[in-house]
């Protein structure tokens, strides 16, 4: 117990040192940029932030997906003269519905369809639908791998687009995540009230123009004649606009929008300017719609219905009807950042603000050295100068237990503070145990010097199994918990694997040193 | 001086010698009885759960002006928020606004931007400093995992005990454990304290800390089967927590020391871990005593003895140990 070689010693004091090394980013900003300058993280609970859960709207996905289908079939069989009836979309069964006029076009049907019924994307993948059915019924059934496949691409695709609005808004520092299956994680630091991201990314922002309807009047009340939506008017939802459901020029084919004032009236408008086949489309129906109403849709709400007073060819438009600047911009960073291929609804909101976070610090540093004194005073009353040692040990526990959170990038959140507080006062733990054996020994008759041998060797033992179990339930809750309670899970995990060091090693150095310069007839215990 | 050289004192005296094995039906008797109320509190009035587990919207907000709560009710009811709870907290301008779980997390998100929009028009220039919602999906989710957590650490830590020790020793522990745990939820009903995710965090660390109070003791019932080869289990058992004893209340004491400033300063969101982990520090170290070595009294009584009176040597016995 008392031999430490001269590097073993070395190494010991050198592991601290890198710990102290490793803690001091901490303490100041980073002097270079090259400097590997790594810092605990704080939470979002303690320096104030949101933190949003996203679920994505997979039932909208397969729905899309059947609407569309749905459209193909028709252009399919009207293409290729299949005569069919009673062609719909059974949500339920995520399937298409389809009834063929005469049995015997069945197998130019099932041809027809072959975009649907073979795999699209290389041979290795799966077609998107099956054929089944008898007689004059056809029906397509969308097959789970595809769906799983569609609905994860969305999720990916939501993912890029929600980090392209929020990088747009010029929130520093944000982070965006996949969790699970279908949702989307969302950390804005120093966003304590996310009402406006919340707005902006429950946007699905799929833009559309449409012409207007003019021979029905949609606030009459009559029915919606067919091929026909009313829709609301953004800034006057009571008033609804007839439109032609058929798509004149997709949102998609943007490739360009910005806020801007109109230098006629003063207000606010977003400047547009679409890819090629955006510009040819928008003008073949501008320019075969002079004088008559166009409707610029998003998400089923008409955000403005100019006449066409001449044909657009240049690709550039305008989309008037924002209220304000703040309105504008947002407008122009959702069609800029493109549509989300399903709505995201917020499942889960953790806000808090700058100010109750700097509470929750100062109210955890406090706890923090407030505990810290106790134990170290209990310690040393309790144990004498063994006691100190631990208390070095301790300290030198804090340290490295910082230093390593801060090379690994933890986050520091309320309840870590607390963890690292429980670490304090179960690291003595192994000192204690350390030290009552000792003492029993030295009861037991034994020398100074054997005493203190049998000591560190028994306890080791028990030391082991002790922090073993209590890392096992630690892992457990890192791996099943979630958010802050991660950042319990995390700080203990990192405390009981430093205790080990300096509990046992570090402590069993100071003993070694102090017994060989003091040579001591009886150990103060 | 001697503050610093020799120790000042002992937590109990050095050599004693108490029964605690004379005492175990009364430990055993009194730990049922009070696990037993608290399953009966947990069933009624229940737990107070945590916007985690239930779904709901918590936010908190400062006024410039002390909240008219008159006008802020009437406000939320106007927004379509009638069963809105409002509670004056912390400083004289805070308040805290509840909502029961929704239906779905749209209609939660709904009601977040209804709770701002009431405030803005009775209490305009107001701070929101903390908003939490949670979907009622969520939050159901959230507490399968949690429990889900709870139940894989018990037997994680019965496999470890299992393999380290006897099957005898695990069980001991884990049934103590399980009865550590419900009446920590018996104090939770009892108190009041709301039972989120962080209390799943602190009953975990109060099944960790137990655990790791009663290996020790175990540890030296061990070395003790060894070392004494022909004493009764029941005197030995004595003899393994008085020798021990030292160290469990040092431990314990430390563990309490450092928690007990988070408990008074902590703050709302977390002196209710705090309290429950004090709790739980008493719990874990008396049961440790009281029911984990009775349990093993009794399960351990003739074949424990029986593995370690064989003549073999250790490791043989370890092997088999592990065999068995």
């Amino acid at each position: 117990m008392l031999y430490f070689s001269r590097l073993k010693a070395a190494a010991i004091l050198g592991a601290c040192l890198l710990g102290a090394l490793l803690c001091l980013p901490n303490f100041w900003p980073a002097p270079n940029a090259w400097m590997p300058w790594r810092q605990i993280h704080l939470g979002l609970d303690l320096r104030g932030g949101s933190y949003l859960l996203m679920q994505v709207d997979m039932a909208a996905v397969a729905k899309e997906k059947l609407g569309s289908t749905v459209d193909q079939v028709r252009q399919d069989f009207r293409r290729t003269n299949i005569g069919y009836t009673r062609l719909s979309a059974d949500q339920a069964g995520n399937r298409v519905l389809v009834q063929l006029l005469d049995p015997g076009q069945r197998a130019a049907a099932i041809s027809a369809l072959s975009d649907l019924l073979t795999p699209s994307n290389g041979p290795a993948t799966l077609p998107d639908f099956d054929a089944s059915g008898d007689g004059t019924n056809l029906i397509l059934t969308l097959s789970q791998p595809a769906l799983a496949a569609r609905a994860s691409a969305a999720v990916t695709q939501s993912i890029e687009i929600v980090r392209r609005r929020i990088d747009s808004t010029g929130i520093v520092d944000p982070q965006i995540a996949r969790q699970g299956q279908d949702r989307i994680m969302v950390q804005l630091p120093g966003i304590s009230d996310p009402q406006r991201i919340k707005t902006l990314l429950g946007e699905t922002a799929h833009m559309t123009f449409h012409l207007v309807d003019e021979s029905v009047d949609a606030n009459a009340g009559g029915p919606v004649p067919i091929g026909d939506a009313f829709l609301p008017l953004q800034e006057n939802p009571a008033k609804k606009v007839a439109i032609q459901q058929s798509v004149m020029v997709d949102g998609a084919n943007l490739t360009n929008a910005q806020a801007g004032q109109d230098p006629q009236n003063g207000g606010w408008v977003v400047n547009i300017e679409f890819d090629s086949l955006g510009a040819r489309q928008f003008s073949d129906v501008t320019s075969a719609n002079v004088g008559h109403p166009f409707a610029i849709v998003l998400d089923n709400e008409v955000i403005s219905d100019p006449v066409i007073r001449e044909a657009i060819t240049g690709g550039r438009a305008q989309i008037s009807g924002s209220a304000n600047a703040q309105a504008a911009t947002d407008l122009a960073l959702l069609l800029r950042a493109g549509a989300l291929p399903a709505p995201l609804t917020v499942i889960e909101e953790q806000s808090v603000g700058p100010e109750l976070g700097a509470d929750s610090i100062r109210a955890g540093a406090y706890s923090l050295a407030v505990g810290f004194v106790l134990v170290i005073f209990f310690m040393a009353a309790f144990y004498g100068l063994f006691g100190w040692f631990a208390n070095i040990a301790l300290i030198a526990n804090l340290i490295m237990m910082m230093g390593i959170l801060s090379l690994i990038g933890a986050t520091l959140t309320l309840p870590g503070m607390a963890g690292i507080l429980l670490t304090l006062g179960m690291a003595v733990d192994a000192n204690i145990l350390i030290n009552e054996r000792v003492r029993e020994e030295v009861r037991n008759g034994r020398t100074p010097l054997a005493a203190l041998e049998a000591g560190y060797k028994r306890a080791y033992g028990t030391i082991i199994d002790s922090n073993v179990t209590a890392l096992l339930a630690h892992v457990m809750l890192f791996i099943f918990g979630s958010g802050p309670v991660r950042g319990f899970a995390v700080t203990i995990t990192v405390g009981i694997i430093t205790t080990l060091f300096t509990a046992t090693v570090l402590a069993r150095l100071l003993t070694s040193r102090w017994y060989i310069a003091r040579r001591p007839a009886a150990l103060p215990v | 001086m001697r503050f610093f050289y020799k120790p000042l004192f002992r937590m109990v005296p050095d050599g004693t010698t108490i029964r605690f094995m004379n005492g175990r039906f009364a430990g055993l008797i009194v730990s049922a009885v009070l696990s037993l109320a608290s399953l009966g509190l947990f069933f009624y009035p229940g737990l107070r759960l945590g916007i985690d587990f239930k779904g709901g919207v918590v936010m908190e907000a400062r006024t410039p002006q002390p909240p008219d709560f008159a006008k802020l009710r009437a406000a939320l009811t106007a927004h379509a928020l009638p069963d809105a709870g409002l509670q004056s907290v912390g400083g004289h301008n805070q308040l805290m606004i509840r909502l029961e779980s929704r239906a779905n997390a749209a209609a939660t998100d709904q009601a977040v931007a209804r709770v701002h929009a009431a405030l803005d028009q009775v209490a305009p220039g107001n701070t929101v400093l903390s908003t939490s919602a949670v979907g009622a999906s969520v939050s159901a989710e959230l507490f399968r995992q949690g429990l889900l957590a709870l139940g894989l650490s018990l037997l994680m830590i019965l496999i470890y005990i299992w393999f380290r020790f006897e099957w005898q020793f695990a069980v001991g522990a884990v049934v103590t454990l399980i009865l550590d745990v419900t009446k920590t939820i018996g104090f939770l009903v009892i108190t009041r304290i709301q039972f989120d995710l962080v209390m799943v965090a602190a009953i975990l660390t109060i099944l960790g800390y137990s655990t790791n109070d009663k290996v020790v003791v175990y540890d030296r019932m061990r070395e003790n089967l060894r070392k004494y080869k022909t004493m009764p289990l029941r005197q030995l058992i004595d003899q393994s927590i008085n020798e021990t004893l030292n160290r469990t209340l040092g431990t314990s004491m430390t563990v309490f020391l450092a928690a007990l400033p988070l408990a008074i300063f902590g703050g709302s969101s977390i002196s209710g871990f705090a309290i429950v982990m004090l709790f739980g520090i008493v719990v874990g170290t008396s049961s440790s005593i009281f029911i984990a070595a009775p349990i093993l009294l009794l399960l351990g009584e003739h074949r424990l003895r029986r593995d370690t009176q064989a003549p073999k040597p250790e490791n043989a016995k370890k092997v088999q140990a592990r065999v068995r």
